[in-house]
């Protein structure tokens, strides 16, 4: 019994049956995890790629230093330090809010590279005639680069929703029960593995294949000049 | 007498190499000059210095009397801010060889974009402009099309109609022929053959084109090593000029002229 579900040993059909409910309650923690660690990968992904754009080098510096060393370092280790160690500092937060936020910061520096390389791949004589019609830096942002630089953007950045959905087991280390944990205690308690490990990776499997389905239907809707403007 | 612009013993490098040393020019307004030369010449560079797209290491740039790359602070003169820069660019515009039209906004959004944002019109009157420009340079029937669905000289047409709805003093054209299919270039010639006579405009431009440059251009400077060569009237600088390597780059461009019309009939 896992959740208050309980299993039927009769036969292998049976068994898989009465696991699936169980698994799903996983399932809904990992997509939450993949889901929220994904908006804070975005938006932080954001903050970091201005922050390092900027001339001031105080920020910038600071700011590829810190991205580089999350990018370069393992995201179990980080992932340890959040749980284990900040509570000795008086900072503790539930597993599953660290976890988001570990996935949310180790993706963030993947994603500060996407948003880096999209405002980057914009032609440099957009922002030289901007410049030449006086357009300020605040408007050649927002109506000039940033509308051109969404459709390099959105499509990379959805390929790191597949990856996140994939990393997502690595939550069970710090007890959160999400598909793969949920699955792999199934195994422990019945001594069964084939099963429960069987119906978790079908369930990723139609996560990413979801997932993967949506990034090229977000590609191909991309405007090949741009978001318009009228 | 102020001129409407003027370079005073203006030096310019990249890195190590000097494309202006001690250059000295001057425009008067209304005037039409048309610079010409071997590429790395420096003609191009005076012009991005005056857009204010590239800066200068020394020597001083002056748009009606006033320091373009700098200002007075306590009475002394101080590399330029942003604030001085943004008010200069004011009366200037620029075409670019490549057009540099905005793709992600339609050809009406391209023209009205500066003249709402930067001089605050309101989208009516700048609607009201930009279809008047539009109009001129024959592109109205376009006026909702995107850029990606244009043809290079439609591209460059609507690039001018852009720049002349700032109201430019000063329009600079960085050749604006050269990325077009030959049967374009006569067009985009005509209109700015048309804006030159129909507007108070002072017109910079680099262009190869010496047919257009005989018919528009007060004056011909001939650009070399960072240097005028040599400047006149154009009958003068292409009839009778006195500097060998002028002479040496204009019958280089008119035969390969001749050679590309040639090669033309052929295919």
């Amino acid at each position: 019994m896992l959740f208050g579900i309980h299993w039927n040993l009769a036969s292998q059909w049976s068994f898989a049956l009465s696991i699936t409910p169980i698994l799903l309650i996983g399932m809904k923690v990992t997509v939450e995890a993949t889901v929220f660690g994904f908006l804070i990968a975005m938006s932080l992904g954001l903050v970091f790629a201005l922050l390092r754009s900027m001339p001031l080098r105080a920020v910038s510096w600071p700011t590829a230093i810190f991205v580089e060393f999350v990018r370069d370092t393992p995201l179990l280790i980080q992932l340890y330090f959040l749980y284990y160690v900040l509570p000795n500092y008086g900072i503790s937060l539930p597993a599953l809010e660290t976890g988001v936020i570990t996935l949310g910061i180790q993706y963030s520096a993947y994603t500060s590279e996407v948003y880096r390389a999209g405002l980057e791949a914009v032609p440099f004589g957009q922002r030289e005639a901007a410049r030449a019609l006086n357009l300020g830096s605040f408007r050649t942002y927002r109506d000039v680069i940033i509308p051109q630089a969404i459709p390099r953007i959105v499509p990379a950045l959805a390929n790191y929703l597949v990856s996140i959905i994939k990393d997502t087991p690595i939550l069970s280390a710090i007890t959160v029960l999400e598909m793969l944990g949920v699955g792999k205690i199934i195994g422990d308690r019945t001594f069964r593995y084939l099963i429960p490990l069987t119906l978790v990776g079908i369930l990723f499997l139609i996560l990413t294949v979801i997932a993967a389905w949506g990034v090229r239907f977000v590609e191909r809707r991309m405007p090949r000049g741009g978001v318009a403007l009228k | 007498m102020t001129y409407l612009a003027q370079f005073e013993n203006v030096t310019k490098r990249f890195g190590d190499t000097s494309i202006l040393h001690n250059f000295n020019f001057e425009v008067t307004s209304g005037e039409h000059v048309v610079l010409m030369g071997p590429s790395g010449s420096g003609k191009s560079t005076v012009l991005r210095i005056l857009m204010t797209l590239e800066g200068i290491q020394d020597g001083v740039v002056y748009v009606e009397g006033e320091p373009l790359w700098h200002e007075y602070r306590n009475g002394v003169l101080k590399p330029a801010r942003e604030a001085h820069l943004r008010r200069m660019r004011n009366g200037i515009g620029m075409l670019f060889q490549h057009f540099n039209l905005f793709p992600n906004m339609t050809v009406l959004r391209n023209v009205i974009e500066a003249p709402m944002n930067v001089q605050r019109l309101s989208r009516t009157e700048a609607t009201e402009r930009a279809d008047e420009l539009l109009e001129r340079v024959g592109m109205s029937n376009k006026r909702d099309a995107y850029p990606l669905s244009l043809s290079g000289g439609q591209k460059q047409r609507v690039a001018i109609a852009r720049a002349m709805a700032m109201r430019p003093k000063l329009l600079m054209f960085d050749e604006p022929t050269s990325a077009l299919d030959p049967e374009m270039v006569g067009d985009i010639l005509e209109v700015i053959k048309d804006l030159a006579q129909a507007y108070d405009l002072t017109m910079l431009i680099v262009t190869h084109e010496m047919g257009f440059a005989r018919e528009v251009a007060d004056r011909v400077c001939f650009f070399c090593d960072g240097q005028i060569l040599e400047q006149g009237k154009p009958e003068t600088i292409f009839t009778e000029p006195t500097e060998a390597r002028t002479r040496q780059f204009l019958s280089r461009v008119t035969g390969a002229k001749k050679a590309k019309v040639g090669s033309e009939a052929q295919s």
